[in-house]
């Protein structure tokens, strides 16, 4: 029942636009990730859906119903903080009957449904705790559980696990994916780490600045970023500016980088004399010391190596003194050395090709 | 330094207005001769608590909702309001005994339109006045606690599906609880000590502080014996209550907990609804202004009457009685000048104590509790203890009496304006300054000089205005000198012949002016400063 649809939906704070004119729709029982940099308005989104905060202009519908003018205690939502707030003068058990108890539910009714969840979440120890008695996880438990108890249809989660330790956050945030698959919930999850959204979401929306930059799931967003900040912001890639000098037979274009090296690359509609930006994903770059010359394949040296464990990642400077990364298998051959001249190969079939930004590359890759 | 200021604290604010009783504790024998006076005492003692008990409660119930406006309101009103709300607080209680005395039984307050006095000095009075002049109290410290207050619990509570008024009722109250303990303790300590404008507004009416007063009055020359025995004895029940009660509600008010009952949603959403809440604005506006603010200033009305007959040329050239007045007046402002000074320079090291748990957590916390008891003595009960205590072992002359008086009432609120504003301040942040290589020294000048600087200059207005308005301690430690405060009383009580009604007005007019004149000079200071 719960699909979320705002339309045209704008709210600023002062003359500073947080939402800027937004329509997005997300779909009943969809676990769903609002993703982008901090002060791009992905939290503004949320408390808006929530009621906490009210539109300049615009509507939201949960359902079918324009919720606009709807306190937040009808919407039917489970919001959960990023600080929690867990009520600091009851104890984990209360938190998580508050739900039930203050939509008039008798005592019986309120355990029952209490039980239900705790179960759920699987905290079972520490009910009598204060929240300033328990650890971060288990803090973290209590509040989706008492966003669940109150019935909720729409779960919201507002960087429900920014404060969480690695280790935690990893094992808690598929928990709560499979817990609102399970009770067949729509989730809204509000994060700034792309590999959170991309790890638990069936689609993400990526927000800069107020607006929505482009819907997708992740792999869409990863294989085929339809800007260069989403690009940027999902997974990692590299930029190079440069002009299109000439069409080829294939269809493909001809760019001409910095100092004149010369790339082919797909085309996207560019004509020749465009200023554009060729970006290509790190691990999708070939790089050997032994690769034989020929289109797409550049020559380097080995600036730095930093080893990451399962990858090794490579800057390589380019003649035209431009750097490159490179992200290869620690598996894959024998490891390359810092200063070794090496070639790089950078497939035509996985470049993407991006008009030049009016506001210069810089900006654009600010996430600021 | 934490050693000296421990020293200093016990040695001048904590022991000797309490240790002084006991130094003349036989003397009670004399009161126990009489069972009628025995009797009228514990009467009179028992309306102090009562009314202490009962006003404090009803502060709580008109100060949260009217703190409630001032802090979450959206009228760019609320800020005059807000500074009208200090008013009672900042003019001497006397004055504004006399203004409402003025008010409710004059025949030109609002009597005139009922034809006979509305209210007759009493008990009613007395209470109508404590509660006008504890309102502020808990106004001011309700707004505090509801600025700090993380409006996400209220948040969270809505979106688990509670109206406006459930979430209030369920949460906020609830963590703000220690805050409205805070402001119960400060409200019921104002008012079991007030004396002065008490004795004014009482009439026929006893309670403790009139019952002192009044044994001097009658025995003081006559039987000092009996005068003694019955001070010792009042002041001795008024002191261990007082303690006992605060610490109760200390003990007791953190573990007093409102269980979460059945909710009635529909009931509750309908005291939600804006009209609700409008009505609730309204009703304690009209409360603040016709109960307090009103009957508060109404005394500068017969004041101005004064200003063009010869009663204000008089007054201007300190003829007659003027002349006692105004010395009275350099008196309380230089008393209250020279109590201010030195709370600054002994109060500091305690209020870090305290807040930076110097003395060791456990210790620290007690110093906490003792540091607050001078606050809840009866100001009376503690000027006869501490009168006792420096005349029987040193021949001290009544200024230094005075001072060390006021300085041990006016002592907890600077420590605790100070230790809270201590205690807001992350000790990182000085951690930081000592590995940039700052002394602890340059730390304090540095660091957090500049950002306590705001409560430390409204503590050292507490201080100040406390100790201009104090008349219970000063009454009982000098009968010499007179205060302003003291001078009004003996004025209004026709002590000192040949005084006008207008004279009274005149000069309580002159209180309020001055008092006007400092709270705005200070808050143009403070909002300059306050950047933080």
């Amino acid at each position: 029942m719960p699909e979320v649809r705002v339309v045209n939906l704008t709210k600023k704070f002062g003359k500073i636009a947080a939402i800027d004119n937004v329509t997005l729709t997300i779909h009943d029982k969809e676990y769903f990730s609002l993703l982008g940099p901090s002060g791009c308005g992905k939290t503004t989104l949320l408390r808006l859906i929530a009621g906490l905060i009210q539109p300049d202009s615009g509507e939201i519908y949960i359902g079918d119903k324009l919720v606009n003018d709807v306190p937040p205690e009808d919407r039917d939502i489970g919001f959960v903080f990023q600080t929690f707030a867990l009520f600091p003068h009851m104890t984990a058990w209360s938190n998580v009957t508050y739900g039930p108890k203050v939509k008039g539910y008798d005592m019986a009714e309120a355990t029952t449904i209490g039980h239900e969840v705790l179960e759920m979440v699987k905290l079972h120890e520490r009910l009598d705790a204060y929240p300033n008695e328990l650890s971060g996880g288990m803090m973290q438990r209590v509040a989706v559980a008492r966003a669940l108890a109150a019935g909720a249809q729409l779960l919201l989660m507002d960087e429900a696990l920014g404060q969480l330790d690695a280790k935690v956050r990893t094992e808690i945030r598929y928990e709560i994916r499979r817990m609102a698959k399970d009770l067949k919930l729509t989730g809204i999850h509000v994060t700034h780490d792309q590999s959170e959204a991309m790890a638990i979401s069936d689609r993400i929306a990526v927000m800069r600045k107020g607006k929505i930059l482009q819907v997708g799931t992740p792999q869409e967003l990863y294989m085929k970023p339809e800007s260069i900040f989403v690009a940027h912001f999902i997974g990692e890639s590299n930029f190079l500016e440069g002009y299109v000098i000439a069409k080829t037979s294939e269809g493909n274009i001809i760019i001409e980088l910095r100092e004149g090296t010369k790339v082919e690359a797909l085309n996207d509609g560019f004509i020749e004399g465009e200023q554009v930006v060729l970006s290509m994903r790190p691990e999708t770059l070939i790089v050997e010391a032994g690769l034989q010359d020929g289109q797409n394949v550049l020559s380097g040296t080995v600036e730095r190596i930093t080893f990451e464990g399962s990858s090794v990642r490579y800057e390589i400077r380019l003649p035209n003194e431009e750097i490159v990364i490179a992200v290869k298998p620690t598996l894959s051959g024998e490891l390359l050395k810092t200063g070794e001249k090496v070639k790089v190969f950078m497939p035509v079939e996985y470049t993407r090709v991006f008009a030049y930004p009016d506001t210069g590359l810089k900006e654009e890759l600010s996430v600021a | 330094m934490y050693a000296a200021a421990i020293i200093i604290f016990f040695a001048l604010i904590l022991v000797p207005p309490i240790a002084g009783i006991f130094i003349k504790w036989n003397d009670i024998q004399f009161i126990f001769a009489q069972p009628a006076l025995v009797s009228r005492a514990l009467g009179a003692i028992q309306n102090s608590f009562i009314i202490a008990l009962i006003v404090a409660a009803l502060d709580l119930l008109a100060g949260v909702p009217m703190a409630w406006l001032i802090a979450r309101g959206k009228s760019r009103w609320l800020s005059a309001i807000d500074t009208l709300a200090d008013i009672p607080f900042i003019i001497p209680t006397t004055a504004l005994g006399y203004s409402l005395l003025l008010f409710w039984s004059g025949s030109g307050g609002v009597s005139a339109l009922f034809g006979s006095s509305l209210i007759t000095p009493g008990w009613l009075l007395v209470m109508l006045l404590h509660f006008t002049f504890s309102f502020p109290v808990v106004v001011r410290v309700m707004v505090g606690a509801l600025l700090d207050y993380k409006m996400e619990y209220e948040r969270a509570s809505r979106t688990l599906g509670a109206a406006p008024f459930t979430a209030v009722r369920t949460v906020t109250l609830s963590v703000l609880r220690p805050a409205m303990i805070s402001g119960y303790v400060l409200a019921f300590s104002r008012s079991i000590s007030e004396t002065g404008a008490t004795i004014i507004v009482a009439g026929a009416f006893e309670n403790g502080s009139v019952f002192i007063q009044n044994m001097k009055n009658t025995y003081a020359v006559t039987d000092p014996a009996l005068y003694n025995g019955a001070i010792v004895f009042a002041s001795f029940i008024l002191i261990a209550v007082s303690i006992g009660i605060f610490i109760t509600i200390r003990l007791l008010g953190p573990k007093l907990k409102l269980p979460l009952k059945r909710v009635r949603p529909l009931a509750e959403r309908k005291l939600s609804y804006k009209k609700a809440e409008r009505s609730r604005n309204t009703v304690i506006l009209i409360v603040f202004f016709a109960l307090i603010l009103l009957p508060s200033l109404f005394v500068a009305l017969t004041a101005f009457e004064a200003i063009p007959t010869p009663t204000f040329t008089d007054a201007i050239t300190g003829k007659g009685i003027w002349g006692g007045f105004w010395q009275s007046l350099l008196l309380s402002y230089g008393l209250g000048a020279i109590v201010t000074l030195v709370n600054i320079i002994i109060g500091l090291p305690t209020a870090i104590i305290i807040a930076r748990k110097r003395a060791g957590k456990f210790m620290s916390a007690i110093f906490d509790l003792l540091v607050n008891i001078p606050l809840v003595v009866p100001s009376i009960a503690l000027g006869v203890s501490l009168g006792i205590f420096w005349k029987s072992s040193f021949a001290l002359p009544d200024f230094a009496l005075l001072v060390l008086a006021h300085l041990a009432i006016t002592y907890p609120y600077f420590v605790r304006s100070i230790s809270s504003a201590l205690e807001r301040i992350s000790p990182d942040m000085e951690e930081a300054a000592r590995t940039l290589g700052a002394k602890p020294l340059g730390v304090f000048r540095t660091i957090v000089f500049p950002l306590t600087k705001y409560s430390m200059l409204s503590g050292a207005i507490m201080v100040f205005t406390r100790s201009v308005s104090e008349t219970g301690a000063t009454l009982a430690v000098t009968s010499k000198l007179q205060t302003a405060p003291v001078l009004l009383v003996n004025w209004i009580k026709h002590v000192v012949p040949n005084v006008t009604s207008q004279d009274i007005a005149l000069a309580s007019g002159f209180l309020v002016l001055f008092s006007f004149i400092i709270l705005l000079v200070l808050r143009l200071v403070v909002g300059r400063e306050e950047k933080y």
